[in-house]
């Protein structure tokens, strides 16, 4: 199955590891701690936000590093800001036009 | 007094909707009008400088308004379809959009659904329209929001249409 951001981003444990390595990296132990849930639950989660892109690991000596992809989520952003965009537009046209029509009534 | 206008804009993944809500200067049955009516639609609907051009509209429940989104230079025409479901007039109507194959109205399969939820109430001398979308899947959210860069809603255009506007006033 295709992997996308928003499937990322919808599960609320998902959103906690983001937040917990959105400073720092991390090891999937000292994430793990933070999670009441099993490490392997926690490892399936960083393995759905690695194949979004969300994630990325990063091999330093014999310890995994999981790290934040900032510019993944600015993605997000942009899309949304985007369909947002969209949105305005077609209002500010619809001003225009009521405001044509009111003026023709009077 | 010039009155601000209200917008809000907010997506909600969890609940796979997105709410929108805006106020516009206008009697309740002028907004209502314009956004029921095949004439007025192809006024604003599609964002500029793409064209909304009604092919049929019969606004009634179980009714539809078949509509291409027709590009700049109008080499480009994409089909879109509105089925009404339920109709209380002046106070809202629900609707389920879709994407048509061509000119014949057959729905595309490829493209979800999504469900729309249009409520138009008075606020003061104001109208407020609370539109809520919602999707069966988190994905077909982000699907939608892709498409919007399929209709040819190019950032670029759209910086280069709010400059252009921006002189004429």
């Amino acid at each position: 199955m295709r992997r996308d951001i928003f499937q990322a981003i919808a599960d609320p444990s998902r959103r906690a590891i983001m937040l917990l390595i959105a400073v720092n990296s991390m090891t999937p132990n000292a994430i793990a701690e933070h999670f009441d849930t099993s490490r392997q639950a926690v490892s399936k989660h960083l393995r759905i936000l690695i194949e979004c892109d969300l994630v990325t690991q990063k091999h330093g000596g014999r310890e995994i590093h999981y790290q934040l992809q900032i510019d993944k989520m600015k993605e997000i952003d942009e899309w949304l800001e985007q369909f947002r965009g969209t949105w305005e537009k077609r209002f500010n046209q619809l001003d225009a036009v009521l405001t044509k029509l009111k003026n023709k009534k009077s | 007094m010039k009155r601000e206008i209200l917008f809000d804009f907010v997506v909600d993944k969890e609940n796979k909707t997105i709410k929108v809500k805006r106020s516009f200067h206008a009697a309740l049955p002028l907004v209502w009008q314009a956004w029921t009516t095949a004439e007025i639609l192809d006024q604003w609907w599609a964002p500029h400088p793409w064209k909304a051009e009604t092919q049929r509209m019969d606004f009634r429940q179980g009714g539809r308004w078949f509509y291409a989104m027709v590009s700049p230079d109008g080499s480009e025409r994409h089909w879109c379809i509105m089925n009404y479901r339920t109709i209380v007039s002046e106070k809202y109507f629900t609707s389920v959009d879709a994407f048509a194959k061509d000119q014949s109205g057959e729905i595309n399969p490829d493209f979800p659904p999504n469900n729309w939820e249009t409520q138009f109430s008075r606020d003061n001398e104001d109208t407020l329209v609370d539109i809520t979308l919602s999707f069966e899947k988190v994905e077909h959210l982000e699907q939608m929001i892709q498409m919007g860069f399929k209709e040819g809603f190019t950032q670029g255009l759209d910086q280069l249409d709010t400059l252009l506007n921006q002189n004429k006033k």
